[in-house]
């Protein structure tokens, strides 16, 4: 139960360049005027970062034939890309990723 | 008489602003738990302690940079090369500030660096919902959002890091795949509520394209800084187009 010293600093020093690109934007921009365009751009961060997240997560090129066992997020992310459209629940589409992943690592 | 009456319910009605925050970040707090609780597992497996995994979560707070911090102090990687992964890992908290600035504008510095200080991708996802058609976000409701998150956060890794101790594979019981189900219902929501399907759906399109075209060649943080950029400046063109 106790820290050790050089893994303090590194701690520290990560939380540190995590910090600056949090605050900074925040800090900075929300004091000036900030042009139409770029507010429209803005505004298609958050769809354009969570697709890229998604996208990092679930598609593996790794140029090896499709396997299933392979490529078990896409299809675990079948029925939790339909139970996000269907109801629109965050908690029911990360459960349902949840069960489903089980389930294929039970099957596959 | 009527002083006092308007500031009890100024009171009222700030609690309520920071309870219904709370009350927004509910639905995350599944994702939350068992993503920290796999971080936890994995710190603990990393060989950190369980004050070492508390520390981590109450300075760095961002489940990437702290799976890989785990990783690599277990491959005893040298703290600069630690520290300079974390940082290119967590830039796009950069473009997730500057989106959400705008709805801040009202505020003091001060205030904005303690939201901003907290801010994740899935804060950032339930605010952005918050902030559809309004000009700005409430900032007690911020908080409320905020600070239930970043408990939950340090309760789960805690948790993670502790039970570890009998738990090697967090994997077998889907627990890995609780990020990635996060994303794609914060994706959702977010493109069936905007009520801007098609072109939206080109963006989210591009990005997965480019993501996966750019992996090849770039680490996966990268890639997604690089498809970030590149899918919104499609969405300005599509714009322009019209």
């Amino acid at each position: 139960m106790e820290v050790r010293w050089h893994i303090f600093w590194i701690i520290v020093g990560a939380s540190a360049v995590t910090l600056i690109p949090r605050v900074v934007p925040l800090a900075v921009l929300s004091r000036i005027h900030i042009p139409d365009w770029a507010m429209r751009w803005l505004n298609y961060v958050p769809i354009a970062v969570m697709a890229a997240l998604v996208g990092n997560e679930l598609v593996k090129v790794d140029g090896e034939p499709f396997s299933i066992s392979s490529h078990i997020e896409l299809i675990a992310a079948v029925p939790t890309f339909l139970t996000a459209i269907l109801t629109r629940s965050l908690l029911g589409t990360v459960a349902v990723g949840i069960v489903a992943m089980l389930l294929l690592r039970l099957w596959i | 008489m009527l002083r006092v009456n308007t500031s009890g319910v100024e009171v009222e009605e700030r609690q309520d602003r920071f309870l219904q925050g709370v009350k927004d970040c509910v639905p995350t707090l599944l994702g939350y738990l068992s993503i920290g609780f796999a971080a936890g597992v994995i710190g603990h497996t990393s060989g950190l302690s369980i004050a070492e995994v508390l520390l981590m979560s109450l300075l760095i707070y961002a489940g990437s940079a702290q799976f890989i911090v785990s990783g690599m102090i277990a491959a005893q990687g040298p703290a600069a090369a630690i520290i300079v992964t974390v940082f290119v890992v967590n830039l796009r908290h950069l473009l997730l500030s500057a989106a959400i600035s705008p709805y801040f504008r009202h505020l003091a510095p001060i205030k904005t660096l303690f939201i901003g200080s907290l801010l994740t991708d899935e804060t950032f996802g339930v605010a952005m919902g918050e902030a559809m058609n309004q000009k700005k976000i409430n900032e007690k409701w911020m908080y409320g959002l905020n600070i239930t998150a970043y408990l939950n956060w340090i309760l789960a890794t805690v948790a993670g890091a502790y039970f570890g101790q009998w738990m090697t594979s967090p994997e077998k019981f889907g627990l890995d795949f609780a990020l990635s189900a996060m994303f794609i219902g914060l994706l959702v929501i977010q493109i069936r509520s905007r009520g801007n399907i098609s072109k939206d759906l080109v963006v989210a399109v591009s990005a997965v394209v480019v993501v996966t075209a750019f992996s090849l060649v770039l680490s996966g943080s990268m890639a997604v800084i690089a498809a970030t950029v590149i899918a919104a400046t499609i969405g300005v063109v599509i714009d322009r187009w019209k």
